[in-house]
Parts: C-alpha cells; sequence; structure tokens
C-alpha cells in the first residue's frame, strides 16, 4: 500500500489529541466518514491543514465544542423507517406489556426524534407511565436540544406520514402545540425520560435495561467499537431483553451474533440469547 | 485521452493493473448498467463497488434485478463487510457507501451530495483513499454533476479513469461535468466500457 499521506498522519495526531485533552474518543470510528467530517470542518473554520485545526482545538475548548458539532451526525426523523416502528408496536409491545416496569437505553440520540417518537408510541400502548426512558448521547448541545423537545415545524407533514405508518392510533398533530415555525412536544411525554451524556467509546453499562435502542450510531463505528457497543448493551439487557438497530446495521459480522436471536429480522430487532 | 477500446489486441497500449473498478450512474444508468456489466463472465475475479441513483425508498431491488440479468454475483452492501472479489456491490439507498482502508465497507448518513444520498463522490473518494492508483473509475450517463470530483479524486491518486462519452449517453450532465474538472484516460461508447472491464481483469488477475 501507498505510504500514509501528510493528511492521514495530521488526522490521526487530531483525534489522539481531542481523546487525550477532552477524553472524546474517535479512535474506532469508521476512517472514511471522520475524514469527510474534518475535511468540512476545516471548511468551516477556514483553516488550510488539520494541524491547524489541532492547535485551534488544543488552546480553545470552545472550538472543540464547535468542531464536536461537525464530528458527530445529526440525521434523524420522527419514527423514521416507520415498518420498524410498526414493527415494535406489534411484536415488542405484548412482550414489554408482561414486565412490571421497564427501562429502556436510547442509545445515540441526538436531538431526540427518537426518543418522542418512543415516548408517543408507549403512550399509546399504555406503557409510558411505567416506563423509564434513558436517552444518551456524547453531544451535549443535541442532549440539549432533545430536552427541549422543539422541532422545525416544516418537518411534521413528513413526519406524520411516518406515524400513520407506523400504525399512529391518534393524530399526531395532538402531541405538539405550533409556535410560529415550531412544534413544541408534549413535556409530559419526556416526564420519565432522564437525558444523560454517556460514550459508547469509553463509558461503561449504567442500569439494567428491557429494550435498547441504538439506531444508524453504530456504521459510524469500526468493528472494534462496534464490538464493544455490542457489549454493553448485552450487559445491560436483561434475560431476554430487546436491541433494536437501525436498518442498515446487524449483529452478523460481530463477534455477539450468538448471543442474540433475531426477533423480526427485517427490522433488525434482536432478542438477547 | 483515447476514444475507444476494441478489445484485447496486440497495439493495445497496456492497462495498469487494478485490485478494484467503482462505477457511478444516474438518470438511464439501469441500461446502462446492464449493457456493460452483462459482457462479464461468471468467475470475474474483480470487486465492483457501484452507486446508482434512486429514490430514497427503504428496500431497494436493484440488486435482485441485476443479480437475474448477470453471470457474477451481486448485492446491497452491508456495512462493515469485507469486499468479495468478483462481486457487484450496490450502494444502498438514503445511505452514502464508502470503503475503508482494510477494504470493508462502511455506511454513513451524512448531509446528501448534490442532493444524492448515496452519492458517487464519497465511493470514489474513498475508494481512491484505499486503493490509491490500484483502482478504475468509471462514470455513466446522469443529469446531475455528482461523480465529477471523484473521479478526478481518482485520477489524481493516479488511478485509471473511464467516462461515458456524453454524446452517446442518455443524459450527458454527468459526464460533461466529469469532463469540465478533468480529462479521463478514456471517453468510450458503453460497448467499449464492457470490454475495458473484461480486459482489466486479465490483466489484473
Amino acid at each position: 500500500m501507498h505510504q500514509e499521506r501528510d493528511a492521514d498522519i495530521e488526522l490521526r495526531l487530531l483525534i489522539e489529541a481531542i481523546y487525550l485533552k477532552y477524553s472524546y474518543d474517535f479512535r474506532d470510528y469508521s476512517g472514511a466518514s471522520v475524514k469527510r467530517r474534518v475535511a468540512h470542518a476545516l471548511r468551516q473554520f477556514e483553516l488550510k491543514t488539520i494541524s491547524a485545526l489541532q492547535e485551534r482545538v488544543m488552546h480553545d475548548p470552545s472550538a472543540f465544542m464547535q468542531l464536536l458539532q461537525f464530528l458527530t451526525i445529526p440525521v434523524s426523523e420522527m419514527f423514521r423507517d416507520p415498518t420498524h416502528f410498526l414493527a415494535i408496536r406489534e411484536e415488542v409491545v405484548p412482550l414489554l406489556k408482561t414486565y412490571p416496569s421497564v427501562k429502556i437505553w436510547i442509545a445515540g440520540c441526538s436531538t431526540g426524534e427518537e426518543v418522542y417518537s418512543m415516548a408517543i408510541l408507549l403512550r399509546e400502548e399504555g406503557l409510558l407511565e411505567r416506563t423509564i426512558i434513558y436517552a444518551t448521547d456524547i453531544n451535549p448541545r443535541s442532549l440539549e436540544k432533545a430536552k427541549q423537545g422543539i422541532f422545525s415545524m416544516e418537518n411534521m407533514r413528513g413526519y406524520n406520514e411516518n406515524y400513520l405508518k407506523a400504525g399512529g392510533k391518534r393524530l399526531f398533530s395532538e402531541y405538539y402545540t405550533a409556535a410560529y415555525d415550531y412544534a413544541i412536544f408534549d413535556k409530559t411525554l419526556r416526564e420519565n425520560v432522564t437525558f444523560a451524556d454517556h460514550s459508547l467509546a469509553t463509558d461503561s453499562v449504567f442500569s439494567e435495561t428491557q429494550l435498547i435502542s441504538c439506531r444508524n450510531v453504530l456504521i459510524y463505528f469500526n468493528k472494534k467499537l462496534q464490538d464493544r457497543a455490542f457489549g454493553l448493551f448485552h450487559e445491560s439487557l436483561c434475560h431476554r431483553g430487546f436491541l433494536v438497530l437501525g436498518s442498515k446495521e446487524t449483529l452478523d459480522f460481530s463477534g455477539y451474533k450468538n448471543k442474540f436471536d433475531p426477533l423480526v429480522k427485517l427490522e433488525r430487532i434482536y432478542r438477547k440469547s | 485521452m483515447r476514444t475507444s477500446f476494441p478489445g484485447s489486441t496486440p497495439e493495445q497500449p497496456a492497462l495498469p493493473a487494478v485490485d478494484a473498478i467503482v462505477v457511478g450512474a444516474s438518470a438511464g444508468g439501469v441500461e446502462a448498467l446492464l449493457k456493460i456489466f452483462r459482457t462479464l463472465p461468471k468467475r470475474y475475479r474483480l470487486p465492483i463497488l457501484a452507486v446508482l441513483h434512486v429514490p430514497e425508498q427503504r428496500r431497494s431491488q436493484l440488486a435482485e434485478v441485476f443479480a437475474v440479468n448477470l453471470a457474477i454475483p451481486v448485492k446491497e452492501a452491508d456495512d462493515k463487510e469485507t469486499i468479495e472479489p468478483g462481486t457487484l456491490y450496490f450502494a444502498a439507498p438514503g445511505y452514502h457507501l464508502s470503503i475503508e482502508n482494510d477494504f470493508s465497507l462502511s455506511l454513513s448518513q451524512e448531509e446528501r451530495v448534490h442532493h444524492s444520498r448515496p452519492s458517487i463522490d464519497i465511493l470514489f473518494e474513498s475508494a481512491a483513499d484505499a486503493y490509491g492508483k490500484r483502482l478504475a473509475g468509471v462514470l455513466l450517463t446522469g443529469a446531475n454533476s455528482d461523480g465529477a470530483r471523484g473521479i478526478a479524486r481518482i485520477k489524481e491518486y493516479g488511478g485509471l479513469t473511464v467516462v461515458q462519452d456524453p454524446a452517446q449517453a442518455l443524459a450527458r450532465a454527468m459526464p460533461e461535468a466529469a469532463l469540465a474538472l478533468h480529462t479521463p484516460d478514456f471517453l468510450l461508447p458503453l460497448p467499449d466500457i464492457g470490454s475495458l472491464l473484461v480486459e482489466l481483469e486479465r490483466i489484473a488477475c
């Protein structure tokens, strides 16, 4: 293979510096994506080299917080992949109902769309009141936004379509109040939600859970880090607990393949063996 | 830049040895891809990775449609799988497809590029990073400018570049945008691209 290019060396040094200085660990993220995120950040910072970005980030924590916004990818929507939520409603909820109380971990919750979707689904199934949801992410700004539960009004039409396809039982608009260009979500939806800073790369398990949803997070990890995350999920889940992944994420290439059984394979819903 | 490839003849200047082929297409792409891939024989050994712009529905039938029409195995790319020789991979709708430096595949949902996810630029640029000069890039018909930057990057890193002759493309914007940015090694009609892919494998394997 060709000699390592200068930009690759600089990138490794930047990632290492971020880890040593701020304890954010991107060392086992998928390289191609991180490289693009950093290239994008360079243009936004109007800097020529990754070394210059490293210099900036090392000496200015606010610049790091800015860079973190580029490194994390807040692409989310409510009831994304509606058939996935429909499968949770039909296949998982009846089993969850057999527990006296339920703990759910939404890992990598970003700006909260998945959290509110799950809360709405659980409320309609009569489960929300006896459920605790832990919603975690590494990006404090995303968590702040998730806590507020205020989303752009222009997305509501698409979310409503998703909601209906996901088996929604009421009117989606009952869950928010429209104000100017924003939809402010019913705050009772998050009464039992704890938003917390947690890293799948560096932190450990904090609670036993019955269901873990981690969607479109693991694709940004390399195999080693994916396995670390699967290990945490396996440890946190109770016997026969549920693991739900993104539509293109799979346990198939992981060392944990045999520790989970597919429940609805197409929708990436697994159960701990 | 050469504008024909009649096949394997003694007069042909030697082609470089490559380890993989990346292909991008948009409007008119299904027919174009079928035409060039139909020439590939069973037991063709180079891996091929393709981005074809399709509507962002959740499940695509692309792999199934191509599988019944081609002699080589076809599948939709999965996250973290290792590239197998002789397999045609399609990027999944709604996800960018990248090649990592260890020749595994990764998916991502970063912003759309030229309104597209998957984006040809993203596949091509990451492939150039991973394979360097041992890569061939093929850009076909399309009505936008995705792929132009990517194929220029392949050339910059020493790979072989092929662009469909816009005069014969169903939609000429994409090949033309590529030509505006760089001069490819080959500017070819579809039948010649098929012959070139066959010859690339004969040399490499």
